[in-house]
């Protein structure tokens, strides 16, 4: 089978056949959902090997989100990190603004072939609940979007989008009132609706087979920054680097540049207000391994398996689980994971933004504060690709909040108040 | 010690015996605090509830509607722990003989370690298990360690479950087999549904033996009789716990919860 932009992992590797990644992963859901799971397995594994899906999968990317992205050199940014080339992944180009369109699409030809006609999706910062709800208006297929209620407010854009495409966007008033629960209650409605409903997950954690296909499904991010490398920079990266909440975006850059040990592949965690403060959703370096929605991975607990509530600045990040072969590479040593605090995100988004005319998302700019830092450590000779998984639109309150950008004082007292409240929520 | 799974099948073949379903309660513990939770456990265990399980709260509970969320934020924000339900377990079993069965989500478990949670459970007297996000290909480990302690596995088997996994479950479960009766997460409904009755004959026709007792949606006697018609348990929990949210004092919530269990016993013995 030959496909551009459709490149699953080869045979014989990770995960096992009942969905292991070493010890991470595997399938703890309801026997309610047990079918519905299996049947996804079995659509994705057929629609592997079929040349028709790969075609049709091609052809969306291409035309319609745009593929291949670009590969970007920021010299004016990486003058600010030691003097090392930094090249941007720009998943922000892709039809409707980050890179989860990718796993959208081909969700949403699977959700044909299985011939349901509803999806559900979680979304945290919206962006995957846009993807979906775009595929559903291109597909015809009715869309649910859950996403937390503190997360419907500081991505107040995104729900304006979600609407204008014609979803039903939901506001999950439970727990923490950010992604988790927004997972909780999409989980709820697959149970109970799930014979004409898919569940459009939008990151690489969930049962298996999904941390498996949403990999595959953005792959392509990392075969294409290994090639545009090869042919820009006449070598390969010294560190790949992206921001994980779920860690979609991070493995679609890393999996690519598994095999090139000399490759550094680095993940970078919310800090929040700082690992140390308990405010934070640093999932690989403060969690444990437990059990959250549907596989074994690192969580955010406590000692008696108690989820705890997470913290971040960026509604994309604030999760406190992660996706299993994140926890496999962590322990394994192939990767490895540092936590970026708010403050030196929000400094990073606005760097870019004013030494490159690129206005990351406040998920991405974890990426690029964490280049920074790596490219002081690698000196004038590194060479790092970052991936820039989103744009920044939908973050401007918050930006413009964080940096004072607004004008007049009653805007700014406002938005004091409501700061206030949204950071008192998610605690 | 070894734990009373015994005692839990003894039990259902002594509700049988009198051509009548077991009446199979839930409440969670720590709500609406830990004394009240037990008070609540005994209450319904001296009304006629034959088993109670003992519903650990969880912070993340994706299988439960919004009566048992709501309980369970009240416990954990009064700080319930494992070893609050575990006295639970004890206080209950000791004050009135029955059965009493845990129902939690896995990552407790599975944090609190396998070996020490089913000894310690075994030891308050405790007679086995519900699972409900462990499926059975997960759950060697615990299986392993219940039946060393000799607690029982209780599996949810559900309308979507095709006669082969049936199988599956029903070799592998022990005590009674926990039939879903709708497509859904906890919580009270109108009716039960034609579903009920066709799960627990192909749950039946796996040739396992063990009981098949129905939950989800049963909320009144009515309900109770019907499903009693067709199964060997009936299982209610929302109703009990929405009694309790409904009352406006502990007193009389348990005079609620008291009366709701007279109302099930009659209905699972088809008087209603």
């Amino acid at each position: 089978m030959s496909s551009d932009f459709f490149i699953p992992d080869p045979e014989g590797q990770v995960p096992s056949a009942e969905g292991y990644f070493g010890a991470f992963g595997g399938k703890f859901i309801p026997e309610a959902l047990v079918a519905a799971v299996d049947e996804v397995a079995v659509e994705y594994d057929k629609a592997k090997h079929d040349p028709e899906f790969a075609r049709e999968l091609d052809d969306l990317l291409v035309h319609y989100t745009g593929r291949p992205s670009s590969l970007t050199e920021v010299p004016r940014f990486a003058a600010e990190a030691g003097g090392a080339r930094i090249f941007l992944k720009r998943e922000d180009l892709n039809h409707t603004g980050s890179h989860k369109i990718n796993n959208v699409l081909g969700q949403a030809l699977l959700t044909k072939r299985m011939g349901k006609t509803r999806v559900i999706a979680e979304t945290g910062a919206g962006q995957h609940g846009v993807a979906t709800a775009t595929a559903c208006a291109l597909f015809g297929l009715d869309c649910t979007i859950y996403m937390g209620e503190i997360d419907t407010r500081r991505q107040a854009l995104n729900v304006a989008r979600m609407r204008m495409l014609g979803a039903e966007v939901v506001a999950v008033k439970s727990g923490s009132r950010t992604l988790k629960d927004a997972i909780n209650e999409a989980f709820r409605d697959w149970v109970a609706n799930v014979d004409r409903t898919h569940y459009l997950f939008g990151t690489v954690a969930g049962p298996h087979p999904f941390p498996a296909m949403v990999r595959d499904f953005h792959r392509v991010i990392g075969v294409e920054a290994r090639r545009q490398l090869l042919e820009r920079a006449g070598r390969l990266p010294d560190a790949a680097v992206a921001c994980v909440g779920g860690g979609s975006n991070a493995i679609g850059l890393f999996h690519a540049f598994i095999p090139d040990a000399d490759v550094r592949l680095i993940g970078c965690e919310p800090a929040g207000h700082g690992v140390e403060t308990g405010e934070h959703a640093a999932t690989l370096t403060a969690g444990e391994p437990g059990i959250l929605h549907g596989s074994r991975s690192y969580v955010l607990q406590d000692e008696e398996g108690q989820i705890t509530e997470p913290y971040s600045i960026s509604a994309g990040l604030d999760y406190p689980g992660i996706g299993p072969e994140h926890s496999y590479l962590k322990d394994s040593g192939r990767a490895e994971y540092r936590a970026v605090t708010d403050d030196a995100a929000m400094q990073a988004l606005r760097l870019l933004s004013r030494t490159e005319g690129i206005i990351p998302a406040i998920e991405s700019a974890h990426a690029l504060a964490g280049a920074l830092e790596v490219g002081r450590e690698l000196g004038p000779d590194g060479l790092i690709v970052v991936n820039l998984s989103g744009r920044g639109d939908k973050d401007m309150d918050t930006a413009a909040r964080y940096f004072g950008l607004y004008d007049t004082d009653a805007e700014v007292a406002a938005d004091a108040a409501d700061t206030a409240e949204i950071e008192g929520d998610a605690k | 010690m070894s734990g009373n799974i015994q005692l839990l099948t003894d039990t259902l073949a002594a509700a049988k015996a009198e051509d009548r379903a077991a009446l199979i309660a839930y409440l969670p513990a720590g709500f609406p605090t830990v004394d009240g939770g037990i008070a609540a456990v005994k209450a319904v265990l001296e009304s006629g509830a034959d088993v109670v399980e003992v519903g650990f709260p969880h912070s993340d509970p994706v299988l439960d509607g919004p009566v048992i969320q709501t309980a369970d934020d009240i416990a954990l924000r009064g700080g319930v722990k494992i070893a609050d339900a575990l006295r639970t377990v004890r206080e209950a079993h000791e004050a009135t003989g029955k059965p009493i069965l845990v129902m939690t989500y896995w990552n407790p478990i599975d944090r609190y370690g396998v070996e020490r949670f089913t000894a310690e459970l075994a030891e308050a007297g405790g007679a086995g298990c519900i699972l409900p996000d462990l499926p059975v290909q997960e759950s060697a480990l615990w299986r392993e360690h219940a039946e060393k302690h000799g607690l029982a596995t209780i599996f949810v088997v559900a309308p979507s479950s095709k006669d082969a996994r049936l199988a599956e479950i029903t070799a592998a479960g022990s005590g009674f087999v926990y039939a879903a009766s709708l497509m859904g997460v906890t919580g009270t409904r109108e009716s039960v549904g034609a579903q009920a009755q066709d799960l627990v004959e192909r749950t039946r026709a796996t040739g396992s033996g063990l009981p098949v007792c129905v939950g989800l949606g049963v909320s009144d006697a009515r309900q109770a009789a019907e499903v009693a018609g067709f199964a060997d348990g009936v299982i209610v929990g929302s109703a009990f716990v929405k009694r309790m949210l409904d009352a406006p004092d502990e007193a009389a919530g348990l005079d609620a919860v008291r009366a709701l269990a007279g109302d099930l016993a009659k209905g699972v013995r088809r008087q209603a």
